[in-house]
């Protein structure tokens, strides 16, 4: 195995309270923290250990996004990935076509294994690995909470509503990862420094022959509905009798 | 008129109850035409219980060896070619329909609205982003086959009682030897399941290990109750991965939810928010749980959990 890319988003830090503007166009983004997503940074980790076990394994971190993503993949160079590829667009692409753009990126870059997150926690639509996969006509493992690899071969445990599933896919193969995978590591001032030096390409959709379309409008963005704080009780007698007063007991 | 797949979700012997729910959701497309497809080695036992679903039209039995288990490598070039015949195609959004429904839309080159909890007309829909802190409307282009992941925990199943007719197709589709099952891990317990459970007594970090972490289980034996847990109880290994409740987890709407020792994290309200009435017993009364809770009880869970079992007898 020679290669592994990773797909990096930038997205709102998971410690954001998000607020939805009140006309409706969308959630506040002004000022706001941005980070790695959380499941890519679960990927990048899970790539850079199969990295130092093994030898010779380049990391290729990839990302879609506006120019300051360029921030995200500093962050993933200094975890320890090789180098970068920024593909650089203002607008936000659709899962298709991230996965599109993906591939374009892998019949360049030809890697063993793709790595993403299960989900970006801004769309939150867990898709654009399982189509990555399907038109680079591909495996795909999804909700990886294990990988082992063999020669030409991943065996993946997966996180399923059941349990735990194996499977064993041939490689080339897209994966990708959930949160018990592993545990990233933080990131130290040195590797910080070290990672200003390394390569951070930036290409475009046009350059690699992506082209946008909306596929899905958005129309509006609203709040959730609210729940009501309820009532306190004072003990476990009272709260025997609130139920079942409510005719939940 | 619109014609609506639906790719049930089964395991050989019982029809998922996610599939009924997708049934409700399509019954809310206008002038829906509904069909239920079964891919598996052998769905004759699954296909009747489909059949039986209140407002689903025809079955269509999928039947090959290959089908054994649910890979979606597999399973997506035939649902593919199943969808050349329907305006839409619905999948649970359960690990099964998550994993497979993308693959089934990037296959025929269209987008996909996940988590659908909200039909508003035949391709404009409802759906959460940002771990259910905001709700979008999309519309999706009507000239195009609409793929959709239906949220189970925003519909009812559909009532039993109906008689589909169950047909069985031979789809001439090449598969792939890529990918292989190897096995499965399940906690098999004799509890109600998490996701259809009417009640669900879940436990969080404060439970402190394994062995306290069963103390939930006497009390959800008394409620018939199922048992779930927050993430940080997963991950410390007090509980199995698939107990898990929220973004990450499983999404659930029963009619109680005891969170006990759960602080009540934006991540794990994700999983709850539709549940009728939720009940938090925590020892911090400052607990964002308490902020959603319609029942709150401040203090220490190992002293009210064997005090609400003994209450109720
Ligand atoms: C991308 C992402 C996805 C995530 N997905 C999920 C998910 O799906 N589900 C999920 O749950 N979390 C998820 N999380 C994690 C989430 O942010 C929280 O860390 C987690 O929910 C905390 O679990 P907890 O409430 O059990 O633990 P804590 O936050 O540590 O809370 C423990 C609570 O127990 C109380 N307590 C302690 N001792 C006692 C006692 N003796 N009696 C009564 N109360 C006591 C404390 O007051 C505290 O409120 C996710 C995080 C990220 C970043
Ligand atoms: N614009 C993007 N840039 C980089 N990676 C992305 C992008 N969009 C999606 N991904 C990857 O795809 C995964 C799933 O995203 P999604 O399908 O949007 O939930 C993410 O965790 C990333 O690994």
């Amino acid at each position: 195995m020679q290669k592994i890319m990773v797909c990096i988003k930038r997205v709102v830090d998971y410690n954001v309270r998000i607020r939805v503007k009140p006309d409706g166009s969308g959630v506040m983004l002004d000022g706001v923290k941005m980070s790695v997503n959380p499941f890519d940074e679960i990927a990048l980790e899970e790539a850079l250990r199969i990295k130092e076990r093994g030898s010779n394994i380049e990391v290729v971190a990839v990302s879609i996004g506006v120019a300051d993503t360029q921030q995200q993949l500093r962050t993933a160079l200094a975890m320890g990935a090789d180098r970068a590829i920024l593909v650089q667009t203002d607008v936000a692409v659709e899962p298709l076509t991230a996965a599109q753009t993906f591939l374009a990126l892998a019949k360049k870059e030809n890697p063993d294994l793709i790595f993403l997150g299960k989900q970006a926690i801004d769309d939150d639509a867990n898709q654009t690995g399982q189509m990555l996969a399907a038109i680079w006509d591909r495996p795909q493992a999804t909700y990886a909470s294990k990988i082992e690899i063999s020669a030409g071969k991943a065996s993946v445990t997966r996180e399923v509503d059941a349990g735990l599933e194996t499977i064993e896919v041939d490689l080339p193969a897209v994966v990708t990862v959930d949160l018990r995978l592993n545990e990233p590591r933080y990131v130290k001032l040195p590797d910080i420094m070290k990672a200003k030096k390394k390569p951070l390409e930036v290409t475009s959709l046009d350059a690699l022959g992506i082209s946008t379309g909306v596929l899905l409008k958005t129309l509006k963005t609203e709040p959730p509905p609210q729940r009501q704080k309820g009532a306190m009780v004072k003990d476990v007698a009272e709260l025997v009798d609130v139920l079942k007063k409510k005719g939940l007991i | 008129m619109h014609k609506v797949l639906i790719i049930g979700e089964h395991d050989g012997k019982a029809l998922n109850p996610a599939t009924a729910k997708c049934v409700t959701c399509a019954t809310n497309i206008p002038d829906a035409e509904i069909t239920v497809a079964l891919l598996g080695a052998d769905t004759s036992s699954v296909a009747s219980q489909a059949a039986a679903i209140t407002g689903v039209k025809s079955v269509l039995r999928v039947d090959r060896p290959e089908n054994m288990h649910p890979l979606a490598a597999i399973f997506a070039p035939q649902a593919a070619a199943l969808a050349a015949d329907y305006t839409h195609v619905f999948g649970p959004s359960t690990s099964f329909g998550k994993d497979l429904m993308p693959r089934i839309a990037a296959l025929l080159g269209v987008t996909q609205v996940s988590d659908l909890m909200a039909v508003e007309a035949p391709y404009r829909f409802r759906r959460p982003i940002y771990a259910g802190n905001a709700i979008v409307t999309v519309e999706a282009d009507p000239t195009r086959k609409l793929i959709a992941t239906v949220r189970v925990a925003s519909f009812q199943a559909a009532p039993g009682g109906g008689q589909a007719t169950v047909d069985s197709k031979t789809l001439n589709v090449s598969l792939p030897s890529h990918t292989r099952y190897v096995g499965a891990k399940s906690g098999s317990t004799d509890r109600p399941d998490l996701q259809t459970a009417a009640r669900v007594v879940s436990g969080g970090r404060a439970l402190g290990s394994a062995e306290n972490f069963k103390l939930l289980f006497g009390l959800a034996d008394k409620l018939g109750a199922a048992v779930g847990a927050s993430r940080a109880a997963v991950d410390a290994g007090y509980a199995p991965n698939e107990m898990q409740v929220g973004q990450t987890g499983k999404i659930i709407s029963p009619e109680m939810y005891i969170a006990i020792g759960i602080s009540g994290a934006i991540q794990h309200l994700t999983g709850i928010k539709d549940a009728r009435t939720i009940v938090a017993i925590n020892k911090d009364g400052e607990a964002p749980i308490f902020e959603v809770a319609d029942v709150g009880l401040v203090g220490d869970l190992f002293q009210i959990v064997p005090e609400l079992e003994r209450l109720l007898g």
